[in-house]
This record gives C-alpha cells, structure tokens and sequence, in this order.
C-alpha cells in the first residue's frame, strides 16, 4: 500500500518548510554579509564574527545567560522530578487534582503575567532584582515543563523494580539513587534540557524580573534590535542556531543508536532460546 | 484388607498433623480492608519449616495480598503474622529475612545479570569474595552461566524468570516467596520448571510459599495447598485430599472436574448413608457418614474418572447404577470424557471419563448408545451446600 507522494503532498511540504525556515535561512546568510546594512548584500564576509568578539556586553549578556540557564535547569530538574514522583507515585491524596493542576497551571498562564506577578512578589519581598532574582523566575516555570516529562516517563515503570529492591534489604531513600533515578534518567535528562533550552530564550519573564547587571542575551538582542539591526546580531543568532541544530542531531543519533543496538540484542536473545 | 489411604503418599514430611509441631510462619486472624473493601478477612494459618506451600485462587481471592503482607509491602489492618517465631509488625520490606520472586520478575534493567544477582548481598555488605563465590552458585545452580554479562532485555523470558529465581534465592532468605512465578512462560517450559522449582526446593532446603491461580501447578509443586475465597481460606490440605475429599461444593467444583449431583438423604446407618438424586431419581449408596439429616438435600461430588461406563442397561434391584444415553463425547488421545444424559433435560448429563489404554476397540462406545454409568461406594463424597 506504499504510494509514492503526490503533488499535493510535495507542495504542502514545500509550503510548510519554507514557512518555518525561510526567516532562519535569510538571517544565517546576511549573518555573512559584508555590507554594514543589514538588508543589502555586500559580498560575503565573516568579519562580523570577529567583530562579535571584540564585543564585551554580548558576551557578558551570553555569559548571564548560560549561568541563569544551568542553575535555573538544575534546580527546576530537581524540584519537578520530585512532583512528578509525587504525582505518579502517592495514588490518591487529599488536594491530588489541585496539586497537579497548579504544577501544570504555568504551561498555560501568559508569560507576561507570570513575569508581572513574580515582579510583584519580588518587589513585596525587597529582594534586590538580579541574577538570582531571575533564575528563581526560570526554575518556576521550567519545573512544570520537567514535570510533565519525567512524569511520561515514570507512568511506564514497572514499581515492582522497586519493590524488588526493597525486598532485597535495600532501604527507600537508597533505593531511588540505586534504581529509579537510573531507570528514569533519560526522563530526567530531557527534562534538563528543555529548562535550559526555555531559559535560554526567554524574553518576557526575564525582562520582568532582572535588574541592573543581570541583561540576558535575548533581552541585549532584542534592545540592540530597537535601535536597529547590526550583521553582528545575526551572527549571534546564527550561533545560536547552530549550536542547537548540533546539540538535536546529536540527541537524535544517539537515541538512534540506542534503538538498533537494543533491536540487535532482542533478536540475539531471541534466537538464543531455543 | 489393607487400609486405605488417599492418593499417592509423597514422603515422611507431614509436620501439620502434629498439633505440638511450631509453625515457621503463622497468620493470626489477619484481615486486609482497603476502603470498604476487605481482601483478607480474619485469617489464621500455619506454614512449617522446609514446606512446599500454595496458595490456590482465583483473582481478587486476597491470596496475593495475604503473600505481600508476608514481604512487608502491605500492613495487615488487624491481626499478627509471625515468622520463626518473630512478630513482623512494624518491620519494613527491606528487614525481613524473606524474599520474592515477582511476577514480572521485576529485575534492574540497568543491571547485568551478574549484578542484579550480586544486589541482594551487596545490600547485606558481605564481603567482595563471598558474593563473587555464592553468584557464581546461582549462575551455576540456575544454568545461566554463559548469560552472565547480559542485560535483562538481552534475555528471553525463560532466562529472565531463572534470573529472577536466582536473585532472590541468592540471600539464602528463611522463606522463599513466589508471586504467579510461571505465569508468563510457555506449556513445556512451566512444566520443566515446576520440577526445578521442587528440587531446588529439596536441595536448599528452604520454605517456599507460592501464589498461583493454576491449580495443575499448585498440585504438582505443593506439600499442602490453601484453597482461598473472597479473603478466607475454604480448604488447606494435601492435593491428594484436596481432590479426593474436598470440604465444600466451591473446592470439588474448584479443582478439576466434577459430577455435582443434588440429592436427598433418604436413610443413614453405620454403614453410610442412601441418597436418592432429587432431579432423575437414581439411588446412591455412600460409605460415607453425613451430619445432614434425613430429608435434607446434599450434594453427591463424584470425579468423572471415577464413574465407569459399559454399553448395555442397569441390572433391576442394583443401586450406584444410572442408566443414560450417550450424548457428547470429547476425545482428548490420552483419555476420552463422555458425557450421558441421565434424565429428560439435555443438560442433565453425567460425565465419565476413561484413559485410553488400548489402540484399538472392538465396538467402541458412540453416540446414542444405552450405557450404564456404575460407581462403588466411597466412589464420590457427600458435601452440604
């Protein structure tokens, strides 16, 4: 029943693809642009590359950023690891379906209003707003994302594993760091880099929270956009983009080969009982 | 005459029948509500030293929630379980001296097999050498040697259930417990396996108890088998008893196959007792004492295999005669089951089934013959409602 593509098919996807990677494909080729107007082709050039180093505040701004991105990431892992646990694992308690409602509750809540009301809460505190200031923000919203993650991730494990361990003479608190944390890992570990990927280009919380000595690269971009585009910025961007293209065909490979190499070891095992 | 025994005597190992023998393990009057819902109600039960015990049922019976009171994972609501003589209450999973084998065998599947067998002992911190030594004697006694740097997924389910037995016989626990242990392998290989279960049981020298819903299972591995309902045990006795002479209506049509046979106490003597079938008539004569009274109605248990059939009519006067008519007849190659209808309804047959000794038979029974259907008279066994 295998048909080979239509007309419609090829101009759907053509339409499709050119609709999400047109912009991105333009910015990454006047990123090499020669000319000092961003919109006018001047020959190619990676001049302004270099030039990007010699910029002290885009790098500073990239620098806050990927400290905000790691700590609010490993934090934000932490915590929603334990409420997906909790979710998962405590059956039925009194309060379940507000808990789990309010962890999941930022997935919908507009950014601007958890910005405004984090502003609010830090203001009523008297915290000075900074870098701390807006990695708590981040690790708020991203622990939900992890949540939801390590909870797909826990709905298929077999709690007998567990209970094996115990039976074993392996005590709770051991048994989590011996056992289920390494069965959940990949879980955990996706949960990870979605908040650092969240954090990394967040706009609109970041500008609510932080305070003076604390710019983040996508807040740095889009104030330098304001007073009009450099080719400097698309190199950034272009960076930026490439590192992420690298870090998902890497992810992308490895589970792959995870996959042939476990069908490989089934069909072995298979074939070895007779 | 020699005195009649039932069943096949397996061995000298009848520790139950000594009241001053102490139990192993014992539940007293456990019960296990969740919610409103109450999976073992009041229970008592002993289990001796180096017994083979089964618990027998069918699902939701409590017979897995009474075995995980047992490993520690559920708390009894009320009641007292001991075992070797400790009160297990307030005692977590991971400090009682027992250990199980899952269901789904539960193993680590980020262990190797080597290791997943090494956990339970690492977990005691015996030394490296011990551990490497009695590892290598589970892979030995459990015939996975050459499987020992393999991960669970690389394993079939054969290999998977022996790795589990493994790990959870490896910490030598008091009591060995085994949860559905075969439920997931084929004909032939559960069948192999309940007789290395028996022998691995005589060779350690260990208490296992086993939870099963298979009743050919719980007959072939268990020294005594628990028949449990509804979160009470109905019948704990030997399979042979447990077959021969089951205590009620719910164990003789429980386990295997059975001729249930209402009828009416018409006379009772030291000589046992006369039954008349209430629906057909036929007359039943018992060897077997009833405390049902005269008139009652009681129920005539009678295995088919222990009914004989002949083609012809029954002769006038005889009792524990029925005359019947072939109506269905199943051949199973090693034994055929007929069954006979006895009266005007077309349900209301009598099974009989017979091992096929011979290759070949001169006019074989087949259907619509005249048969006679004849017991002798501690054929069958009396049960009251």
């Amino acid at each position: 029943m295998t048909r080979g593509p239509t007309w419609f098919n090829i101009t759907s996807l053509v339409l499709g693809f050119s609709f999400l990677y047109l912009p991105i494909v333009l910015l990454v080729i006047y990123s090499f642009n020669e000319s000092r107007l961003v919109t006018v082709w001047g020959g190619f050039s990676t001049k302004w590359y270099a030039s990007l180093l010699q910029n002290e505040q885009l790098l500073d701004a990239a620098w806050v950023t990927l400290r905000v991105a790691f700590a609010s990431a490993t934090i934000a892992t932490v915590l929603g690891t334990l409420a997906a646990l909790i979710l998962v694992r405590s059956g039925r308690f009194m309060g379940r379906s507000l808990f789990s409602g309010m962890i999941f509750a930022p997935l919908v809540m507009p950014e601007v209003i958890l910005g405004l009301s984090l502003l609010l809460l830090f203001v009523a505190m008297g915290t000075a707003r900074g870098f701390w200031t807006v990695m708590l923000a981040h690790t708020t919203f991203a622990m939900c994302y992890v949540a939801v993650v390590v909870q797909s991730r826990l709905v298929g494990f077999d709690k007998s594993v567990e209970e094996a361990a115990e039976d074993l003479g392996c005590p709770p608190v051991k048994t989590f760091f011996l056992i289920t944390l390494p069965i959940i890992l990949p879980g955990v570990i996706a949960g990870w880099m979605l908040a650092f990927t969240l954090s990394l280009d967040d706009l609109v919380i970041a500008s609510f929270t932080t305070g003076p000595g604390a710019t983040t690269l996508p807040m740095k971009i889009y104030s330098q956009v304001r007073l009009g585009v450099t080719p400097e910025i698309n190199a950034v961007c272009t960076i930026l983009v490439g590192l992420v293209t690298i870090g998902v065909i890497a992810a992308s490979l490895v589970t792959k080969r995870q996959q042939v190499q476990r069908e490989r070891d089934e069909r072995a095992a298979f074939g070895a009982d007779g | 005459m020699a005195k009649k025994s039932i069943g096949p005597v397996r061995r000298e190992f009848v520790p139950w029948e000594n009241s001053d023998h102490p139990p192993f393990i014992e539940f007293r009057n456990v019960t296990k509500k969740f919610g409103e819902f109450v999976a073992v109600r009041n229970l008592s039960l002993k289990i001796y030293e180096k017994e083979f015990f089964a618990l027998l049922g069918g699902s939701g019976c409590g017979k897995t929630t009474l075995m995980r009171m047992l490993a520690g994972f559920e708390t009894p609501t009320s009641g007292q379980i001991f075992l070797d003589g400790q009160d297990l209450a307030g005692i977590p999973p991971y400090r009682r001296p027992s250990n199980m084998m899952f269901q789904s065998y539960a193993l680590f599947p980020h262990m190797n097999v080597e290791k997943n067998i090494a956990f339970g002992l690492k977990q005691d911190s015996m030394p490296a050498q011990d551990i490497e030594a009695r590892v290598s004697e589970m892979l030995r006694l459990t015939k996975l040697e050459q499987f020992a740097q393999r991960k669970p997924h690389q394993l079939s389910g054969g290999q998977r259930q022996r790795v589990a037995l493994a790990r959870s016989l490896a910490k030598r626990p008091k009591v060995l417990l085994l949860d559905e242990p075969l439920g997931a392998l084929d004909r032939k290989l559960r069948e192999e396996t309940q007789f290395e279960l028996m022998n691995l049981q005589e060779e350690l020298e260990m208490t296992f108890l086993i939870v099963t819903h298979d009743q050919e299972e719980a007959m072939t591995v268990a020294d005594r088998i628990a028949v449990m309902d509804k979160g009470e045990l109905v019948q704990v006795a030997t399979p042979a008893e447990i077959y021969e002479a089951p205590n009620s209506k719910f164990v003789a049509d429980f386990i295997g196959d059975v001729n249930l046979i209402e009828a009416k106490v018409t006379e009772k003597s030291d000589a046992g007792t006369r039954l008349v079938s209430v629906v057909d008539g036929f007359v039943i004569d018992s060897e077997q004492e009833t405390e049902a009274g005269l008139g009652e109605t009681v129920w005539y248990a009678i295995r088919p295999e222990k009914v004989r059939i002949a083609q012809g009519r029954r002769e006038e006067g005889q009792v524990n005669q029925i005359d019947g008519l072939v109506w269905d007849i199943a051949y199973l190659g090693d034994v055929s089951c007929i069954h006979s209808k006895v009266g005007e309804d077309d349900h209301d047959t009598i099974r009989a089934t017979f091992a096929n000794i011979s290759r070949m038979v001169e006019n074989p029974i087949t259907w619509d013959d005249e048969v006679v259907l004849s017991f002798d008279r501690d054929a069958g066994v009396i049960l009251k409602g």
